[in-house]
């Protein structure tokens, strides 16, 4: 089947924050670049972040990045690459001052310089105490961000391709990257774009889980494509969740909620809090609440006819209270959990929030090709939530992954850039098939008149994973995860939907989408299982401590055979001594 | 149906509120609303992610062509 070819220096797939900032570097570079985006540009999941992007300015008191990167070593629980790491905390204020002459409206101090305000996890001399590090545009900083980022992107003359959907990539005999085949939404049609480069920006997939923040265009499509090509991804295992989602919605619930006074209960009405942290009770930590929720349900005692979520309570703080110092809440509790908190308790569960594993690449952006040694995929690229690099390790810093699209965003921008340059190169003629694989896919998906629905096996993706991987992580239900995710693999392979429409044809969008999300599934699930250790997001009740002797090191899964292979952490910084491994307490 | 098709995916957002909002509201009403109101709701939808947060969480006034389309999101 003949197919429309079009030609680029470089193609960027996704145009959140890391993707526009990567693109911005080619386009300024003259480079002839096309970034592709599923949704507009400033509709992006980036929208959605709120507090801040991390950079020790020192605007407010003594700091710097000596102490930003202890934080996040110590945040990534040992797990995070100190190159990678120094390497981004060294350019934080580069990056964040030149989004600031890019338009960025941060807000400000009196003396004109960027505001900055705490956050959970940033400290001053080396754990001492809290340091104002992060910098915002009110509560829009990933709305100011992409809208900036974006202006300059039309300004430097990027071509965007809106509404479109990239299915897979295209790999040469030699394993070479020279584009990818995509789908424009509109038509239906599929094109393949011929580049030199290709990056991969396509953010996260927290839509696995039945409860998560993330919108739901975040389906890991960049990871499925990769895993399809053979790329193995990086840490899989590792995602945080936020305690209070509204459970059934994912829509968050502030811990400010807590702080004023609410609580939690279990089934039988109990404020079981008391019982796992009985001084602090429901002020304890992020993950000493999310534990505490996931043990009660898993011993039958959620709420709700399926037992599955637990009851945060502030009735007992009077409409007035909650009106006054938790402005939006009754809003947000009754729009998506139908009831008044004034009245009754809000439904919550721990809920996925961000990915902190993806496709392997080193601090340029070049996506690795393997486990062992330094060898990279040649003309492939990634950048963002999807890429691992990795600076989060075990468990992200807050505000730190704003800042990973800046500086990695870049970083990788800069790379394609001194890779055109340096080869030179012409177009690499492409390869016979190079559309086979998208165009089986479509194929199979176009014809199917009978099979499994995507919906359901969405459903039972969502549940499974919910179930055996979620927050805290239990052995007998993570052998019985595997098992269960195999098999939601298997009947993936035979969705079908009815209308076999062309034009923005969403029931064929939803498919291919969860085709991605089977990859992302069955890597998280499988590396879960086998990491036999606690470390930062990855909770396991069988072993429950950190094992540096036998743990410290990345999982990278392979999708062929279902394989996990092992790379050291690079514990070995750029410039500076290395942070030895401590016990991570806070 | 191409144009509503359009506009079924055009509600894929940046933020899960949205998608859970205009989803709904797209599932029972999309089908059933007049010529103009689709002008008026494919003129929303064209608009930023913050403020159509802001007006369907009564955080902010929207202006006066979305005040209805606001209200019945509202509601749903
Ligand atoms: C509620 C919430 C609040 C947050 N707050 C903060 C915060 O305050 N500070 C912080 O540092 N982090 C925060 N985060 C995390 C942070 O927002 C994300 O990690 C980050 O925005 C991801 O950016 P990205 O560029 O990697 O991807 P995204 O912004 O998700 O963009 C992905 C892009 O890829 C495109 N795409 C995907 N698949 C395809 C495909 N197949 N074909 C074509 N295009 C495709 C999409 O259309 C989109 O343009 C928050 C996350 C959430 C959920």
């Amino acid at each position: 089947m003949a197919i429309t070819t079009r030609q680029f220096d470089a193609v960027v797939v996704g145009a959140g924050g890391s993707g526009l900032r990567a693109a911005l570097q080619l386009a300024e570079a003259n480079l002839r670049v096309a970034v592709l985006s599923k949704v507009f540009p400033t509709r992006s999941h980036t929208v959605a972040a709120q507090g801040g992007v991390s950079a020790s300015l020192g605007n407010e008191e003594p700091d710097n990045w000596h102490w930003h990167m202890y934080d996040t070593v110590k945040g990534s629980d040992y797990l995070g690459d100190q190159d990678a790491i120094e390497f981004m905390c060294r350019k934080a204020n580069e990056a964040v001052i030149e989004l600031e002459h890019f338009g960025m409206p941060f807000d400000r101090l009196d003396n004109g310089k960027i505001y900055q305000r705490p956050f959970g996890g940033h400290t001053s001399n080396y754990g001492e105490r809290a340091v104002k590090r992060a910098c915002a545009a009110a509560d829009r900083t990933g709305h100011a961000m992409l809208h900036t980022l974006y202006q300059r992107n039309v300004r430097a003359k990027t071509q965007f391709f809106v509404e479109w959907m990239a299915l897979d990539l295209v790999r040469n005999q030699a394993g070479d990257v020279l584009g990818v085949v995509a789908m424009e939404m509109e038509t239906g049609e599929v094109a393949i774009l011929h580049a030199k480069a290709t990056l991969l920006a396509t953010g996260g997939a927290g839509r696995i889980y039945s409860a998560s923040t993330n919108a739901f265009i975040n389906t890991g499509d960049g990871l499925g494509m990769a895993a399809r090509a053979g790329i193995p991804l990086e840490d899989m295992e590792f995602w945080q969740f936020h305690p209070t989602g509204v459970a059934g919605a994912g829509v968050l619930i502030t811990e400010g909620v807590r702080g004023e006074g609410g609580f939690l209960l279990n089934k039988n009405g109990e404020r079981f809090m008391e019982r796992y942290a009985p001084t602090v009770k429901d002020l304890a930590s992020r993950d000493v609440v999310a534990r505490a929720m996931a043990t009660e349900i898993k011993e039958g005692r959620g709420a709700g006819k399926d037992a599955d979520h637990i009851l945060l309570k502030l009735d007992h703080l009077g409409a007035d209270v909650i009106d006054k110092r938790l402005p939006g809440i009754r809003e947000i509790a009754k729009k998506f959990a139908n009831v008044d908190p004034a009245k009754d308790p809000i439904p919550v569960v721990p809920t996925c929030h961000y990915q902190m594993g993806g496709i392997p690449t080193n601090m340029h952006g070049q996506v690795l090709a393997g486990h062992s040694g330094n060898a990279i995929v040649k003309g492939l690229y990634a950048a963002g939530e999807c890429a691992c690099v990795s600076v989060h390790g075990a468990n992200r810093l807050g505000t730190n992954s704003l800042l990973d699209l800046l500086v990695f965003g870049k970083a990788s921008g800069e790379q394609v850039v001194k890779d055109l340059r340096a080869d030179a190169i012409a177009h690499q003629d492409l390869p016979k098939d190079a559309a086979d694989r998208a165009l089986a896919r479509l194929a199979r998906l176009d014809s199917a008149k009978s099979g499994e629905s995507v919906h359901e096996v969405g459903a039972e993706l969502r549940r499974t994973m919910q179930l055996h991987c979620g927050v805290f992580r239990f052995p007998d239900s993570l052998a019985e995860g595997v098992r269960k995710i195999n098999e939601v693999a298997e009947r993936a392979g035979r969705l079908y939907f009815k209308d076999k429409s062309k034009v923005f044809n969403t029931a064929r969008v939803e498919a291919l989408e969860l085709e991605n999300l089977v990859e992302v599934a069955v890597s998280t699930m499988v590396s879960a299982h086998a990491r036999q250790e606690s470390r930062g997001a990855h909770d396991r009740s069988d072993f429950p401590n950190r094992d540096d002797a036998n743990w410290m090191k990345h999982t990278f899964w392979y999708k062929e055979g279902n394989r996990l292979e092992y790379r050291p952490v690079n514990l070995k910084p750029l410039t500076v001594e290395s942070f030895e491994p401590k016990a991570r307490v806070y | 149906m191409g144009d509503l098709d359009r506009i079924r995916w055009q509600c894929r957002r940046g933020m899960l509120e949205l998608d859970l909002v205009l989803n709904r509201f797209v599932e029972a009403e999309l089908e059933g609303l007049s010529p103009e109101q689709l002008g008026v709701f494919r003129a929303f939808l064209a608009e930023n992610d913050t403020l159509l947060l802001a007006w369907v969480m009564g955080q902010e006034e929207p202006p006066a062509q979305y005040t209805g389309l606001v209200r019945q999101l509202q509601q749903r």
